[in-house]
């Protein structure tokens, strides 16, 4: 059914499946559809670039910084990447000889700096729109900020932004569709036309809309793309409580006297998650790609922080720097592909319709 | 089916006011005053603070007037009650910015954008339906899995990421001038020109809108097509088809073809939501003239009431959009009966 190899040859052994049915040792369950996931080579390879990014966004101080890693000055020793994280938290200070200095110019130092010796704030007005060359690897922009520092910290925007926004919209997802399929009836009604609602807006031009009301800032950023984005995943969680709530084990907890809440949550939630997931991860490539649009029209992140999407709208202005469209674009391609990737992976393994079909 | 379009038409009515009260809402509560920005516009950085206690009295005068002039300063429920009753005699009020009529100004552009979207839409279904049609017939063929792949990889390309390459690579003339930087028609263009040329240049100049408008739309509807394809394929009336030593030729293209178009459809209602906001990018990159671009100029300023319009009117195309595929659903499909829609 989708791009990769198709080796769902396996069934999940008996055990797994009794394991599952009885809610009990979900980890079971977990390592079974890891087991076949790593099975399909191309969703493996989009699982190791979203580990790589992560990483890459994880470090970023440590492998684009105009700090060195391991300095000698004056006969001390000092680490000034992990300081300069001492002093953001307020336990430390910088060394009188070292507060705002400027580490590649210290006379008789012996220091050795990350291999992108810049960070994306280092302006440098005598190298602007530089070509890639030895120095700078994907050339400057207009302000002499080097691209791949650019890029190496921009991911961390990107992907903080994709979790953040996927993990408001899984949480008014998940209760809203939860309580429409639960409650059924009119509930379902009223919800439902809320879904058919933000179904038939303009989600897009809400958000741009909204985006460019609002001051520009990361954080209500996240907030716009989650509270637009959830509409999916409640569908999604509806229709797996719609058919879960009229399970047995469900109507025996119920007649037990559990609580509502206990029932949604505790009983039906962790059998409906499966599909859940698969939109989360699209969910994720999905509000990257629209931090990014957002960025290239020159909405809703600050307009001095570099993100992959404004380094694009550069390009668009300057055309004849043509690393600047090439670069960062590549990159959230390469991101959004990988994401798209696992979900499909994991639908495949997760559908339980398409389970032992083949 | 009278009674049915009733039904489903009145349905419509609490979907359509939910959307326009979102669209007003969002309008409303959002910081930054329209009369403010009006004021600081028209009296330029006057009105920043640089200004004396008793000029500061006046411009205040100016934007109260204005405010009620507006509407502005009556409560937030009575505004919208007043919006709606304009609405039936399709009065979308004056522009903010310049003070046309909104609905002239949106009639203006309708046009541009419907022909990009109506070209995108033929394009997709261009190449995907063929596309879907070569999938299911060999599938799991080495061309199926390529032509699979390759949708899906298309799928995943940022459209910011394509068109700003295609504005420094092919357009405008940094390294090859193929295709014409932006807008409809070349600027000598004149109504005088030979038809056929008139009709390149607008070719021309669409060609790359509408390509970029179109190459994510493959990978889902190529899928779509296999899909519902080799469902039909499975059926046994194919069988009998083949069993009656039909060619595989008719078999496929009178047989299959036609009950497997019946899902393709369906999705053009839900490619329309989209119309307004893919624009939004494709035609300020491209500076055609579209709804698109209305909708991000007048967001940037401000203007209420043109962004309120293109919420209605996109939030009617899009309900018009699901009413005629349902209706052309059951058209194609005589086993759908209306009235009796399958969850």
């Amino acid at each position: 059914m989708s791009a990769m190899p198709s080796n769902t040859a396996a069934l999940p052994s008996m055990d797994n499946a009794r394991a599952s049915a009885n809610g009990e040792a979900a980890e079971g369950l977990w390592s079974d559809v890891w087991k076949r996931f790593k099975r399909n080579p191309i969703a493996l390879a989009g699982f190791y670039v979203v580990c790589l990014l992560a990483f890459m966004a994880l470090f970023a101080d440590f492998l684009a910084n105009d700090k060195p890693y391991y300095l000698e000055y004056r006969g001390k020793t000092y680490f000034p990447i992990i300081r300069s994280y001492i002093v953001d938290v307020k336990l430390g200070r910088w060394p009188a000889e070292l507060l705002n200095a400027e580490f590649k110019k210290l006379e008789g130092a012996k220091s050795v700096f990350p291999p992108i010796a810049y960070r994306p704030s280092n302006i440098n007005l005598l190298e602007p729109l530089e070509p890639p060359s030895a120095k700078h690897w994907f050339g400057t922009d207009k302000l002499g900020r080097d691209i791949v520092a650019g890029m190496i910290h921009g991911s961390r925007i990107s992907l903080s932004i994709g979790f953040v926004a996927v993990g408001i919209a899984v949480m008014i997802g998940v209760v809203l569709g939860a309580i429409a399929g639960y409650f059924g009836s009119w509930v379902d009604m009223v919800v439902s036309r809320l879904f058919e609602v933000m179904l038939s807006i303009p989600t897009f031009f809400l958000l741009i809309t909204i985006a460019a009301l609002l001051p520009p800032s990361i954080f209500l950023t996240m907030g716009i793309i989650g509270l637009t984005s959830w509409v999916g995943i409640a569908r999604f969680t509806r229709n797996e409580f719609l058919k879960i709530r009229n399970l047995d084990y469900v109507t025996s907890a119920i007649a037990l006297g559990v609580s509502n809440r206990k029932v949604m949550f505790k009983h039906i939630l962790p059998n409906a998650l499966a599909p859940v997931i698969v939109s989360v991860v699209l969910g994720i490539a999905g509000a990257i790609l629209v931090e990014s649009s957002l960025s290239f029209l020159g909405i809703g992140v600050p307009a001095e922080l570099v993100t992959w999407g404004s380094i694009l709208h550069e390009a668009s202005s300057t055309t004849f720097a043509w690393w600047l469209a090439v670069f960062p674009g590549f990159a959230i391609f390469i991101t959004v592909l990988a994401y798209y990737l696992v979900g499909e992976g994991l639908r495949e393994v997760l559908d339980p319709r398409l389970r032992g079909l083949r | 089916m009278g009674a049915y379009l009733i039904q489903r038409t009145l349905l419509m009515i609490p979907t359509f006011l939910g959307i326009t009260l979102i669209g007003f809402l969002i309008m409303r509560l959002a910081p930054g005053d329209p009369a403010e920005l009006r004021a600081a516009g028209g009296l330029g950085a006057a009105a920043g603070g640089g200004i004396s206690v008793e000029k500061r009295g006046s411009v205040d005068e100016a934007v109260a007037q204005w405010r009620a002039q507006y509407g502005l300063d009556k409560p937030l429920h009575t505004q919208y009650f007043v919006w709606l009753k304009n609405l039936f005699t399709l009065s979308f009020g004056d522009s903010f910015k310049d003070n046309q009529s909104v609905w002239n100004k949106i009639l203006e552009r309708l046009p541009v954008t419907v022909k990009l979207n109506l070209w995108s839409i033929f394009v997709v279904y261009l190449v995907a339906i063929p596309l879907g049609i070569y999938s299911a017939t060999h599938p799991n063929s080495v061309g199926d899995q390529i032509t699979t792949l390759a949708a899906f990889v298309l799928f995943a390309v940022p459209l910011v990421w394509a068109a700003t390459m295609a504005i420094v690579f092919i357009c405008g003339g940094d390294f090859y001038y193929l295709f014409p930087p932006g807008g409809l028609e070349s600027l000598d263009f004149s109504e005088d020109w030979p038809l056929l040329k008139k009709m390149r240049d607008h070719a021309w100049h669409l060609f790359l809108p509408v390509v970029l408008l179109s190459y994510d739309g493959f990978a889902g509807m190529s899928r779509y097509m296999r899909a519902s394809m080799l469902e039909v394929l499975g059926q046994d009336y194919v069988q009998v088809a083949r069993a009656k030593g039909l060619s595989e030729k008719i078999v496929i293209m009178k047989h299959v073809l036609r009950n497997s178009l019946i899902p393709q459809v369906t999705i053009l209602a839900s490619i329309l939501p989209g119309v307004i906001g893919g624009s939004v990018i494709i035609e300020t990159i491209f500076s055609i003239p579209g709804l698109g671009q209305l909708g991000f100029e007048s967001v940037l300023a401000r203007d209420y009431p043109t962004v309120l319009a293109l919420f209605t009117v996109s939030a009617v195309l899009t309900l018009i959009g699901i009413l005629i595929s349902d209706i052309l659903l059951a058209a194609v499909d005589p086993r759908i009966a209306f009235g009796r829609r399958q969850q």
